[in-house]
């Protein structure tokens, strides 16, 4: 008895944990098994928010600060929300090259994932307006280009100009063409206002007219030129820089012929 | 003058300069060349004549080419400036061509006359007027000379009567708008009244007051009564008491027609929150009441008094207080 009393105390304990542990642990999986797919969402979001908080840092926090707060040359991100990563960022403005006035459109640093990336991060720092999925946006369907022209010349086109082809502000800042833009590119600086541009709320501009907006951004885009060479489309003054220079050249290269004796 | 000027040597007339032929005078081979120089251009214009009237009859007006620096280009539009311009342009150079090289090349002296004419022929004007017209009767016939005398003192009339277009004078339309207390500000486009919580810190809208149910706005209301919302955050305002109440939750409205010449001023740069006038760079400071901090502008632009009706909409607290726009010879304030 003694032996078997031993034996059973020596091994039971072990077991018994063991065998806790395997209940529990099954129990635990098994009731955590129902939302799995919303717990892996979560985690990948979490990665998602690490991922861009690691380009953050590398990139983006010696203007930024670490946490985002903004610095002396730079402004603070808290609450400017996705969109506003995306349209920076998505178009190349951002990490700016040098410290001009402003920072220009060009070749994206990031791809598309990092960018992703990086919204999430600035997204998770305070609510702000989400990234514009271009699918969304169903401007060539529900966009109206008479009502987006109208809208245009009252809202867009004292910076952009009448053909949105861009135009100056003070101090070296201006506002930039309209031509090639992504539809979600433009949607977003719609409501995000980025740099020298004011936002256009929903409720001043509706969703559909942002929409009519860009079909007609499109539409100027694709206008052909019919009476010949469009000179960047910024009216009078490349017209007069042309017929100044080349047109009144001709002409005086003319006269100097007439009045030359033939030998 | 020249007499003081005894002590330089008078200028010799240096006469007319030597006359020289030209080649094509001398040379039959030159001349030739010459002539058919003049033929081939004669020719690149009727080129260009048979190009322009085939290309309006054989291309397509909605077929568009790319061409390098130009772009796309309508091929129809261009085929016909380009023949069009050809068949002058080388019809003006041949012609100017032939002038220059075959042309008879003789210079010919034509001394200036005096201006007036000799005292015969006056007197001889003067006799031809006096019996030409004692000929057509004007002394004999007096209805004749009197209907005439009707009609053409008539005629100066319709002239000064067309000036009645220069007015009437406008009256007190340059200092009224159709903004007055509790007018709705509405979106233009859309028409849609605006609530404070519809406007984002930093963002524009476009309005203009809600006109009564059945009244068409005309381009002339627009052209007064166009209206800039901005809201920025209320502590960034530095306004005087009085331009503060005018103000409603940082949503503060600036008429859009400059002070100067009467553009819309609407560049608003959201960053220094300075409102830039796109034909004369005026530039106006949001946060101190539209002051101008450069440019021609002579005054700020008017500020529109705002607040919130019982529905929770943006009206107008009062019309303007000013006139908009530019100066004008009766406006009351400097």
């Amino acid at each position: 008895m003694r032996m078997r009393k031993f034996s059973r105390s020596k091994f039971a304990g072990p077991i018994l944990v063991v065998a806790a542990l395997l209940t529990i642990g099954s129990a635990f999986s098994i009731a955590s098994a129902l939302p799995s797919s919303q717990k892996s969402e979560v985690s990948s979001q979490s990665t998602l928010v690490d991922e861009g908080k690691q380009i953050f840092l590398k990139g983006c926090s010696s203007c930024h600060g670490l946490n985002a707060e903004g610095g002396a040359i730079a402004p603070s991100l808290i609450g400017v929300g996705a969109a506003a990563v995306d349209f920076q960022v998505g178009t190349g403005r951002m990490p700016m090259a040098d410290m001009s006035q402003q920072a220009m459109r060009k070749k994206p640093v990031y791809n598309a994932e990092q960018v992703a990336a990086l919204a999430a991060y600035v997204a998770s720092l305070a609510p702000g307006p989400a990234a514009v999925d271009p699918a969304s946006l169903t401007w060539e369907r529900d966009g109206n280009v008479a009502q987006g022209g109208q809208l245009f010349r009252t809202n867009c086109a004292m910076c952009h100009n009448f053909a949105a082809q861009g135009g100056a502000l003070t101090n070296g800042k201006y506002a930039p063409t309209l031509m090639g833009v992504e539809p979600q590119h433009i949607y977003e600086a719609m409501i995000t206002g980025p740099q020298s541009m004011p936002k256009f709320s929903d409720k001043t501009i509706t969703p559909q007219e942002k929409l009519s907006i860009i079909a007609w951004i499109k539409s100027a885009q694709k206008e052909p030129a019919i009476g010949g060479a469009s000179l960047g489309r910024v009216g009078p003054v490349t017209e007069g820089l042309l017929i100044w220079t080349f047109g009144l050249g001709l002409l005086i290269a003319i006269a100097v012929w007439l009045a030359t004796k033939a030998r | 003058m020249t007499h003081e000027l005894s002590g330089i040597e008078r200028f010799q007339d240096p006469g007319l300069p030597e006359h020289h032929h030209r080649k094509s005078d001398t040379d039959a081979i030159a001349a030739n060349r010459a002539e058919r120089q003049v033929a081939i251009l004669f020719l690149l214009s009727a080129i260009g004549t048979i190009g322009t009237i085939a290309s309006y009859i054989f291309i397509d007006t909605k077929k568009f080419i790319y061409l390098p620096i130009l772009g796309d280009t309508n091929a129809a539009q261009l085929a016909l400036g380009v023949g069009l311009a050809a068949s002058l342009f080388f019809i003006g150079i041949a012609a100017v061509h032939w002038a220059k090289t075959l042309m008879p090349d003789e210079e010919v002296i034509a001394e200036r006359h005096e201006f007036r004419s000799s005292d015969e022929d006056r007197a001889e004007f003067v006799s031809t007027v006096k019996e030409r017209g004692a000929a057509a009767g004007l002394g004999r016939r007096s209805l004749i000379k009197r209907s005439m005398g009707v009609a053409l003192g008539l005629i100066g009339l319709s002239p000064l009567v067309l000036l009645r277009d220069l007015g009437p004078l406008p009256k007190n339309q340059l200092s009224t708008t159709d903004w007055a207390a509790g007018v709705r500000l509405v979106t233009d486009p859309g028409g849609r009244p605006i609530m404070p919580a519809d406007l984002e810190v930093g963002s524009v809208a476009q309005v203009l007051p809600e006109l009564p149910q059945g009244t068409e706005r005309t381009l002339e209301n627009i052209g007064k009564d166009a209206v800039l919302l901005i809201r920025i955050r209320p502590e960034e305002f530095n306004l005087n008491a009085e331009r503060l109440s005018w103000t409603y939750n940082g949503i503060i409205a600036f008429s859009k027609i400059c002070s100067h010449m009467g553009c819309a001023v609407a560049l608003y740069e959201q960053q220094t929150k300075h409102l830039l006038c796109p034909c004369h760079q005026s530039t106006f400071d949001v946060t101190r009441a539209a002051k101008v901090i450069f440019g021609p502008a002579a005054r700020p632009l008017p500020q529109l008094a705002i607040e919130v009706d019982s529905q929770g909409y943006l009206v107008a607290k009062q019309a303007f207080t000013e006139p908009v726009g530019p100066s004008f010879w009766e406006r009351n304030s400097a």
